[in-house]
């Protein structure tokens, strides 16, 4: 046990292991990325459908399933943003002297800027976690009291400001993952000569996909006016439930 | 002092297994309190000090680059030769030593060459275990190929870069001794001097190239293994940093220094574009085989290129002149390498030379690529054309090449007995360094096989010959002799920061390199060495006059690197000219325009040989010119050891 | 004939403070060597009385590996494949500025000019970048074949000539290239399988411990490679190294 834990360490304050944990960490991140757009884009579905969606994941093993995940999330994130901070930090410290004239071969601009997207998308996390998992807004934190939480997404995105956030973080998170994913395979060492060009293929393509998916909603819902007038409704509804006093019932029913 | 050279009694067979057999063993409780310290890092000097700890010695190692890892044994193309008979095309260890001996000109120790032979297979088994990636078939076996003329095909090679992976091999033995302790290294070290305590070598005085420190080291026995001298002409195909110097100290302590006039000339190298060349580039040889080398038939012609109105492709096939062709028709193309550098430089001198300074000649690959197509010309040479474009930006298959011959291995170097001992008790010298294995001119591949052979096999079981009379630890560096010629050594460099006069170095060293290549180069004449012996004193004194070495003597000074080295070449200039003086005959690589066959003589009548081939006198000079340095200035004193051929015959070279 | 603008880092010990200095380096022959462009500029530093550059070199046939400088930001010159003793002088216009730096990285410190100090590399060699194997002790060197392919990838790897380049380049000085280049020349024979992770943990360790920086995956080190080695022995390290830990914690 001893020596176990004491490899863990070793593992843990070396180059190439703190990047395995970047590695997985991140392709844990990939993975996750992967199935919130799926999900996420049952939004231009139906609004029935996407609110039975988020029901299902909140009750999925009796409500312990999307905690254990939450968990593991912040587990992942964590160790990810950890390790990356720390491995920049000693990649800063081990060139004392910069260069007077800087020049690049082929490292491209996301890679160099790896940390900064990064940062970037993680503060977006924090808000992100805020609007829609949080729900610090009371409008929106009424809409999912009442089960609409494709009403609560819609109105989310209707605020410019808050969609051009969101747009400025996919942008930074397409440009982290385009890097990002063809590192992890590099990392893991699955990259080679051979497989460097569909690597690099498939990175690219991914995090285009996840950034287009994942923009097509705000841009739809605040430049398109998608899903206005049903949310109208919807927002009709619950004042006329509240009016009618009937806001308890639906409470109850949601417990 | 005479010159017992110690052969072991016995047929030829047998004399290596009978001297280890008869040597002292020093056992192993024993060997850790004996210190060997080891000037150089290359093949020799690298396998040396590896082998010396992994049996037990302490071992502290020097050399004055950055890393033992780029010694120049580094930059060795072509391969490394051995008796394996893996391609059952009848090679043998004695096809090999009798190969070596020819091969040398008649002028090496059989003893010496036959035991160099013996354990080259245990060079080749060696540097596989030690993961070097020599070059191999589809059924996983090493593959060999046949080299430099060689009838059979007993090449090991790896890529084109043979010697960085043998020395790799070899740097990687050396870091795992120096991490286990056994060996303690000195990197960006120049040897000064060495310490002689009663007449036997037991230390050296160093200068730290990185502070400027000057410390003494002692030990019970002294290795040199510190390269050969061919810079000594300025251009060379060696490293900038390559040189005589630790030789030379040894030498003026007595060390006789043998043979030095045999220098090897390569035919094929990139000519010198201007003033300011500062090393020339070796061409693989091989491109002989479909070149086809020329010069304009006319001065006119050649004088028309030279100044850029005429291009090579503008010369009519009528106007070239393929001399060597014409010269040696049998051999053509592929006439010998001292024979085809001698007629590159004639071409020449006779104002037909090609290249803006007029010494280079073509290469033309025209007819070759007429014949086979481009793809295949590219299959058998892409890297080396690349290579030549990458520095020339010349097209070779569009525009010929340009060649020219430079000095390349230098076969003298200190005189060593059979255990590789020279004539101070204590010092032993190895590789290059050395004068022993090569004779008068030395086979391609046989460099990295001789480096490896004394590092790895041979001094490990000859230092115990020396070491086992010897008290160890009785040495320390408070002994006076050490604090002498600490004294001496600055004093020396002082006096280099001290000239303060107008001239760099390397202005020096050019001017006598040019008096070497005039002289003492490829073809030399009584006349052309007397002058020569006129002209390097005035050099030296006007090096100690008026050579500018700035800064100090504290720190990092590259001037006063090359001062000091410079001064020993200039020194050393002295004695390789007294050598070629005396040598009275053509072999290898010295060739005394005086002593050639001419078509009256009986054996080109008898067709044994050519004109213009060397004429050896093995009557006169079957022997090791050994030289006791007398002081500067003075006339070195000559030694000679006889050389005994009784299993080789001597025999007349002849290409036809 | 060139004229040219040198931009020069000047230093004269590794305590002391470094500057850029600017030369005038005119009538340069396009056929010299970069090296030999220094040497000329040299010489004329010594005529006028003042102390040459410095720097590192040796065989200038690109195979030893000394030559260490920084052109323009990169190390031994945008021109791929070749290192800085290789580059000619053709390949630049009259009129240029060219800016010419040390191999910079704290694990490299520096000597004096464009002189630095890669003896970090020869002990992570020595942390395991060997096969134990005692000189006289080997076998038949044809009693282990080994496979071609293996062969020729080990060979690939083992062309490295140890410059520095790799760390000169990266953005993070880290030197896996290096490293991974070393670990896979042996760990792809059969001659140094039995040590592999024992090799594996000790370099890495060793090149942690000498304060190189860490792989970010941008491949600028294989891009200015002077022997254009992979950066598959990269992913190779990663995967050997993961191994070799887990090895080292279960066993």
């Amino acid at each position: 046990m001893n020596l176990s834990s004491c490899s863990i360490c070793q593992f843990w304050h070396s180059s190439i292991g703190k990047k395995l944990v970047v590695a997985l960490t991140g392709l844990f991140l990939v993975m996750f990325l992967a199935g919130h757009l799926a999900g996420n884009l049952l939004i231009f579905q139906s609004s029935a459908d996407f609110n039975e969606y988020a029901h299902m994941l909140h009750s999925m093993m009796h409500g312990w399933g999307v905690w254990i995940f939450r968990i593991l999330m912040l587990v992942a994130l964590a160790l990810h943003v950890i390790a990356t901070v720390q491995l920049t930090a000693a990649n800063r410290s081990a060139r004392a002297t910069r260069y007077q004239k800087d020049a690049t071969m082929v490292a491209s601009r996301s890679s160099r800027m790896m940390i900064w997207s990064g940062l970037t998308v993680l503060v977006f996390f924090v808000f992100h976690i805020l609007h829609y998992t949080v729900r610090v807004s009371p409008e929106l934190k009424e809409l999912a009291d009442f089960d609409q939480n494709w009403a609560m997404t819609v109105k989310g995105f209707q605020n410019p400001l808050v969609s051009i956030f969101y747009i400025i973080a996919m942008a930074l998170l397409c440009s982290h993952l385009s890097h990002g994913v063809a590192s992890i395979f590099q990392t893991l060492g699955l990259r080679s000569r051979k497989t460097a060009g569909p690597i690099t293929l498939l990175s690219k393509a991914y995090s285009l996909i996840i950034f287009v998916g994942f923009i097509s909603i705000p841009i739809s819902i605040c430049f398109f006016g998608y899903g206005k007038e049903e949310l109208q409704e919807t927002e009709q509804m619950i004042e006329q439930a509240k009016s009618l006093g009937l806001d308890g019932i639906l409470h109850e029913h949601r417990h | 002092m005479s010159l017992d050279s110690k052969i072991p009694d016995g047929p030829i067979e047998e004399k290596w297994t009978k001297h280890k057999m008869n040597s002292k063993l020093i056992n192993p409780a024993n060997k850790r309190k004996y210190t060997v310290i080891v000037v150089g890092s290359g093949l020799a000097g690298g396998a040396a000090a590896a082998s010396l700890s992994e049996m037990g010695y302490k071992v502290k190692c020097f050399c004055y680059q950055d890393s033992p890892r780029r010694a120049h044994s580094i930059a060795a193309q072509g391969g490394i030769n051995a008796a394996k008979n893996y391609q059952n095309d009848g090679d043998s260890v004695y096809r090999l030593f009798y190969d070596t001996v020819k091969g040398g000109d008649f002028r090496a120790r059989e003893a010496n060459v036959y035991r160099l032979a013996e354990v080259s297979n245990n060079i080749i088994d060696q540097c596989v275990a030690q993961g070097v990636p020599f070059a191999r078939e589809y059924g996983g076996l090493l593959d060999n190929r046949s080299f430099g003329g060689a009838q059979v095909s007993r090449t090991f090679y790896a890529r084109g870069q043979t010697g960085q992976q043998l020395l790799i091999g070899c740097y990687q033995a050396l870091e795992k001794e120096i991490a286990k302790g056994g060996v303690e290294m000195f990197t960006r070290h120049e040897m000064m001097d060495v310490v002689k305590v009663n007449g036997h070598a037991k230390g050296i005085v160093v200068r730290d190239m990185t502070t400027g420190e000057i410390s003494s080291h002692a030990g019970d026995a002294v290795i040199l293994a510190t390269g050969g001298y061919g810079n000594v002409f300025f251009l060379s195909t060696n490293a900038m940093g390559c040189n005589v110097a630790a030789a030379m100290r040894a030498h003026k302590r007595g060390a006789y220094f043998a043979n030095p006039c045999y220098t090897q000339i390569h035919p094929t190298c990139i000519p010198v574009s201007g003033d300011y060349q500062s090393k020339l580039t070796l061409m693989s040889e091989s491109l002989r085989n479909d070149g086809r080398i020329w010069v304009p038939k006319s001065k006119e012609d050649a004088q028309a290129i030279r100044e850029g109105k005429k291009a090579p492709t503008d010369i009519a096939e009528d106007d070239r002149d393929y001399y060597l062709e014409r010269k040696y028709p049998s051999f053509g193309n592929l006439a010998p390498r001292d024979v085809s550098s001698r007629a590159a430089k004639e071409v020449c001198d006779e104002g037909r030379g090609v290249a803006t300074t007029g010494l280079g000649v073509y290469l033309d690959f025209k007819d070759a690529i007429a014949r086979l197509g481009e793809d295949t010309i590219r299959a058998r040479y892409g890297n080396l054309f690349q290579m030549y474009e990458k520095i020339t930006g010349d097209n070779p298959y569009q525009t010929p090449m340009q060649i020219y011959p430079a000095v390349h291995y230098t076969m003298g170097g200190l005189w060593v007995d059979y255990n590789l001992q020279t004539s101070i008790p204590g010092l032993h010298c190895l590789g290059e360094a050395n004068f022993s294995d090569h004779g008068a001119n030395r086979l391609g591949a046989s460099a990295l096989m001789q480096g490896l052979a004394d590092g790895y096999f041979v001094i490990p079981t000859t230092i115990a010959v020396y070491l086992a009379n010897e008290k160890p630890g009785t040495i320390t560096t408070e002994m006076d002799e050490f604090k002498q010629t600490e004294k001496e050594v600055k004093e020396h460099i002082n006096a280099l920061l001290n000239v303060n006069g107008s001239r760099t170095v390397d202005s020096f060293h050019r001017e006598l390199g040019l008096v070497m290549w005039n002289h003492c180069g490829m073809a030399r004449t009584k006349e052309g060495l007397e002058e020569a012996l006129q002209l390097i004193p005035k050099i030296r004194e006007e090096f100690w006059n008026n050579v500018k070495v700035p800064g100090s003597g504290d720190g990092v000074n590259s001037e006063l690197e090359k001062a000091h080295r410079v001064a020993e070449f200039i020194e050393f200039a002295e004695t390789m000219c007294y050598d070629a003086l005396q040598r009275e005959e053509s072999c290898g690589g010295h060739f005394r325009l005086e002593y050639q066959f001419t078509e009256d003589s009986q054996e080109v009548k008898e067709g044994k040989t050519q004109p213009g081939e060397a004429l050896r006198r093995d009557e006169e000079f079957a022997y090791v010119a050994a030289w006791q340095h007398n002081g500067v200035g003075e006339p070195p004193t000559l030694h000679k050891e006889d050389l005994d051929f009784d299993n080789v015959h001597l025999a007349i070279r002849s290409y036809a | 004939m060139l004229n040219l603008t040198l931009k020069v880092w000047r230093q004269q010990n590794a305590t002391s403070e470094g500057f850029i200095e600017t030369y005038d380096a005119h009538d340069i022959p396009e056929s010299a060597s970069f090296l030999e462009m220094l040497d000329i500029v040299n010489e004329r530093i010594l005529n006028d009385g003042g102390e040459p550059i410095h720097f590192d070199h040796d065989c200038r046939e690109g195979i030893c590996g000394q030559c260490s400088l920084t052109i323009n930001g990169i190390p031994h010159s945008k021109e791929r494949g070749i290192t800085a003793c290789q580059l000619h002088m053709r390949k630049f216009k009259t009129g240029e500025t060219i800016w010419i730096e040390p191999f910079r990285a704290k694990a490299f410190p520096l000597l004096r000019d464009l002189i630095v100090d890669r003896s970090a590399f020869d002990r992570i060699i020595g942390a395991g970048g060997y096969v134990s194997v005692r000189t006289g002790s080997a076998q038949d060197a044809n009693n282990l074949p080994v496979a071609k392919t293996k062969a020729d990838a080990a060979m690939d790897a083992a062309a490295c000539i140890g410059c520095g380049a790799c760390v000169a380049a990266c953005k993070n000085a880290s030197a896996m290239l290096f490293v991974s280049a070393k670990a896979a020349h042996l760990n792809l024979l059969p001659q140094g399988a039995p040590e592999k992770n024992k090799r594996v943990l000790g370099m890495v360790r060793q090149m942690d411990a000498e304060g190189f920086g860490n792989c970010t995956n941008q491949y600028e080190c294989e891009a200015v490679c002077p022997k254009e080695i992979s950066a598959d022995n990269i992913a190779r390290l990663n995967r050997d190294y993961a191994i070799a830990i887990a090895d080292e914690a279960a066993v």
